[in-house]
Parts: structure tokens; C-alpha cells; sequence
């Protein structure tokens, strides 16, 4: 137990703060996540082939690459990106771009690829009786969106992204890899430091366990709230 | 551009894939018997037995693949008492540590999956089994069995896509598959995209194959309409 005192003598505070790290990026991902299904899903749908063919080509290619490889991508392919883009605009200096920026980004195409699925499953399920309504109606373009599509796409989506945020979070120990400090990364140097690797592995293990099951039941929540006159 | 690298590193990115097949196809293997053995014990009406194989369900569902073979890999090694016993001639191999780590993940989900297509069969068919007076093994294992596994291939196929992504963690315990060699040809060369494009377009293809198969089995043994 006085392995996980907070302060100088355990590891507490360490797990701690690297526990919070694990919830920022994996809340950074899904919102970049979201950024990306809000590009692409409409390109899924979308009439023309050639846009189709752009957004199946991000969810195919995403989804059939392991998540390991495309934080390789970027870990050793981002500074040099950016750096390139900057040159371009006549900026030749060294750029490093952080760990967590890194991960974030990495993670939050993966779970962009995901997302764009559930909210494309979700749109297409939608009968098309209601956009006609709106339309009948009179609602202009925003109204109809926001008022009538959203709300049934949330119910219809929660529970599917509730999958892609436990996939993110899960995913989010692979950015170890690349140096971040979170809980996966806090107890590698714990486990080499104490020669202990049993007991911090599994302490993980444990947070994991902890914020896979805290995150189900404020979504549990949300789905009541979204799912009312069902 | 550097199209000589994508050529020169396309062989040895080749002979890193039969790694990661291996790892794939004895995971699978055994994952599969798990799965289906878990799978039974959900439906097992002993309310321990059944909390047992939920919880097993559980934990290696709610927790990173990662961590799970590091707990194998360097946890188990610190027990004194494994190292010892016959099985630390298994556990002191990188390569088996992440088989018995992808195994123990995929059993975990394949129970999901077996269990939730057993309960989808219809009380009726078995009813009728029972009726004609065969016995409860020869329903199970004729009747049940065959019905659940056309209910689950397709969640089993993307099943065995995750686990196929799944394998290229084997290269954070120091075994050379796919990744692994992308990772090292990455880190010699600095030339990620062009290692990306190649790995990336031969784990694509191993997608595309699984996908296909899994569709063609689908069909295969789609019920008569």
C-alpha cells in the first residue's frame, strides 16, 4: 500500500495526474472525433461518387489499420509535416509539436472513423418522412437540423458512441508509445523503478476498469435523458 | 517521395505479416474454444458460474489490450513461485505471452458474441428438438451450435478484424511483426509515410480478404428463404 502513498514516497499522486491525463486526451480525442464525423459523414452521404469515394476511403483505410501504426505515423511523421507546411508560408525552424497534440490528433482520427460510422448509421435510419415534414412546414435548413434531425440522431447514436468512447479511452493506453505521461506510461516508470511490474500493471488495469465503468453510467444518464417518450 | 524504400522494405514488411498471421490464426484458435466455453457458462443458471464468466467478460473487456499483456509479460514474471513450475518455459517467450494475452481479450469478446446468438435462438426450435425425442446433447451440438454460429459471423468477422489490429501491440513486447518492422524500418530510415503506405496497405488487404471470406461464409450458410 505505501507504494501508493501521495508525495515523495509512493506513487499516488503520479497515478493520480496521470489518470487525469488519460481522461483529458481521451475527451480531446472524441471531440476531435466528432470534428472529423462532421466532415466526413456528410461526404458519406452525400450524392456525388467522388465524395463518397473520400469519405470511405477515411473510414475504410482508418478502420483497417491497426490504431498502433497510425500513432507511428504520426509520433514520427507529424513534426515533419507541419514543418513542411510551415515552410511553405517561409518559416524554416525547428518545429516540435507536443506529446499530447500528437495523441490527441492520432487517437482522435481513429475515433473520428468510428464515429463517422455510428452517425451515419444513425442519419440514414432516420425516416425521410420527417425531413419532409420540416421542410412542409416551413422550418428553414437550421431549424430542421437542430430542432428535429439532431435530437433523433443522439438517440439513435448514444448507445453506439457510448462504444467509440470506450474504444478512445481504451485506445488512449497506446500513446504510451510516444512518451506521454498517462496511466499506461506513469506505471511503465513505476513498474521499472520498484521493480514491481505485477502490482502497477494491475493497478492500471484497476483505473481502467474504474473509468470504463464511471463513463457507462453518466452515459446510462444521457440515454434516459435523449430516449424520453420512448 | 522515395519510392525505392517502399520497394526495398516490401519484403521484409511481407515476412514480418507471417508473424502477425501466426499470432493471429493461434489466437483465434484458441480464443474461439474460450469463447464458446465462457459463452456456456453464461447460460449456466448457477448464479456463481454465471457471474464468473461475466466477470471475466468484463475485465478483459474494460481494459486495454496493452495492459493486459504487460500484466502477462513482465507481471507474471515476478512471481517466484511461476518461475519454477512448467510454465515459465511458456511465459519467458515474448511470442507465447502475446498469443495467451490476444487469446484471453478475443475468448472475452467471442463470449459476448457466442452467448448473445445463443440467446437469440428461438425457444421454439429447440422445443421441437425435444419433441421428436432427441436427446439434449445431440440439440445442442446439431441444433443450437449450427444456429449460433450463422447468428454471430458476422460480429465474429469484426471480431477477427480488431483482433488482427489487435496483434500489432505484440510489438511493444519486443516480437517482430508487421508493426514491429514498420516501427524499426520508421525509426532508421525517417520516413514514416512511405513505410505507412505500405504497411497500412498490406494490413488493408489482410481486411479485405477476412471481410470477403466472412461474407462468402455468410451466404454460404444463410438460412433457406
Amino acid at each position: 500500500m505505501e507504494l501508493l502513498a501521495f508525495g515523495k514516497t509512493g506513487w499516488g499522486d503520479e497515478l493520480f495526474y496521470a489518470t487525469l491525463m488519460t481522461i483529458a486526451v481521451s475527451i480531446t480525442a472524441m471531440l476531435v472525433g466528432f470534428f472529423f464525423a462532421l466532415i466526413f459523414t456528410p461526404l458519406k452521404l452525400s450524392k456525388y461518387k467522388t465524395l463518397n469515394l473520400v469519405g470511405n476511403f477515411y473510414t475504410t483505410v482508418i478502420r483497417g489499420v491497426p490504431e498502433l501504426l497510425v500513432i507511428y505515423l504520426f509520433f514520427f511523421g507529424g513534426s515533419g509535416a507541419i514543418m513542411y507546411v510551415a515552410s511553405i508560408f517561409g518559416y524554416y525552424e525547428y518545429i516540435e509539436i507536443n506529446a499530447f497534440i500528437t495523441g490527441s490528433m492520432a487517437i482522435g482520427i481513429i475515433s473520428g472513423a468510428y464515429s463517422t460510422e455510428v452517425f451515419r448509421g444513425a442519419i440514414q435510419s432516420i425516416d425521410k418522412g420527417q425531413f419532409e415534414a420540416a421542410k412542409v412546414l416551413g422550418i428553414n435548413k437550421f431549424g430542421q437540423f437542430y430542432k428535429i434531425i439532431l435530437p433523433q440522431i443522439l438517440r439513435l447514436a448514444i448507445p453506439n458512441l457510448s462504444n467509440v468512447w470506450q474504444i478512445t479511452l481504451k485506445d488512449t493506453s497506446l500513446i504510451s508509445v510516444t512518451g506521454l505521461v498517462e496511466i499506461m506510461r506513469q506505471s511503465y516508470i513505476a513498474a521499472g523503478s520498484t521493480r514491481d511490474p505485477l502490482f502497477f500493471y494491475s493497478f492500471a488495469a484497476v483505473l481502467y476498469l474504474l473509468l470504463t465503468y464511471i463513463s457507462m453510467k453518466l452515459i446510462n444518464k444521457l440515454e434516459v435523458k435523449y430516449s424520453r417518450g420512448y | 517521395m522515395d519510392f525505392d524504400l517502399m520497394i526495398t522494405s516490401f519484403p521484409k514488411l511481407l515476412g514480418a505479416t507471417v508473424v502477425t498471421l501466426k499470432l493471429l490464426s493461434a489466437s483465434l484458435f484458441f480464443g474461439l474454444f474460450l469463447g464458446l466455453f465462457f459463452a456456456i457458462l453464461r447460460l449456466n443458471k448457477n448464479i456463481f458460474i454465471n457471474k464468473f464468466a461475466y466477470g471475466y467478460s468484463y475485465i478483459f473487456r474494460g481494459t486495454p489490450l496493452l495492459v493486459q499483456i504487460f500484466i502477462i509479460y513482465f507481471g507474471l514474471g515476478q512471481i517466484e513461485y511461476l518461475r519454477t513450475t512448467f510454465l515459465w518455459v511458456i511465459l519467458k517467450e515474448p511470442y507465447w505471452c502475446a498469443i495467451i494475452a490476444f487469446t484471453l481479450n478475443t475468448g472475452a469478446y467471442t463470449s459476448e458474441i457466442l452467448r448473445s446468438a445463443f440467446q437469440t435462438i428461438k425457444p421454439g426450435i429447440i422445443e421441437a428438438g425435444k419433441s421428436l425425442g432427441i436427446s439434449n446433447k445431440i440439440i445442442f451440438y446439431k441444433i443450437q451450435i449450427p444456429i449460433a454460429i450463422r447468428q454471430s459471423l458476422p460480429a465474429y468477422g469484426n471480431e477477427i478484424i480488431l483482433m488482427m489490429k489487435g496483434t500489432s501491440l505484440a510489438s511493444t513486447v519486443t516480437l517482430m511483426d508487421l508493426t514491429g518492422v514498420a516501427k524499426y524500418i520508421i525509426s532508421t530510415t525517417f520516413k514514416p509515410i512511405e513505410v505507412f503506405i505500405v504497411a497500412g496497405g498490406i494490413y488493408l488487404f489482410m481486411t479485405f480478404i477476412i471481410h470477403n471470406v466472412i461474407k462468402y461464409l455468410e451466404k454460404k450458410y444463410s438460412f433457406q428463404q
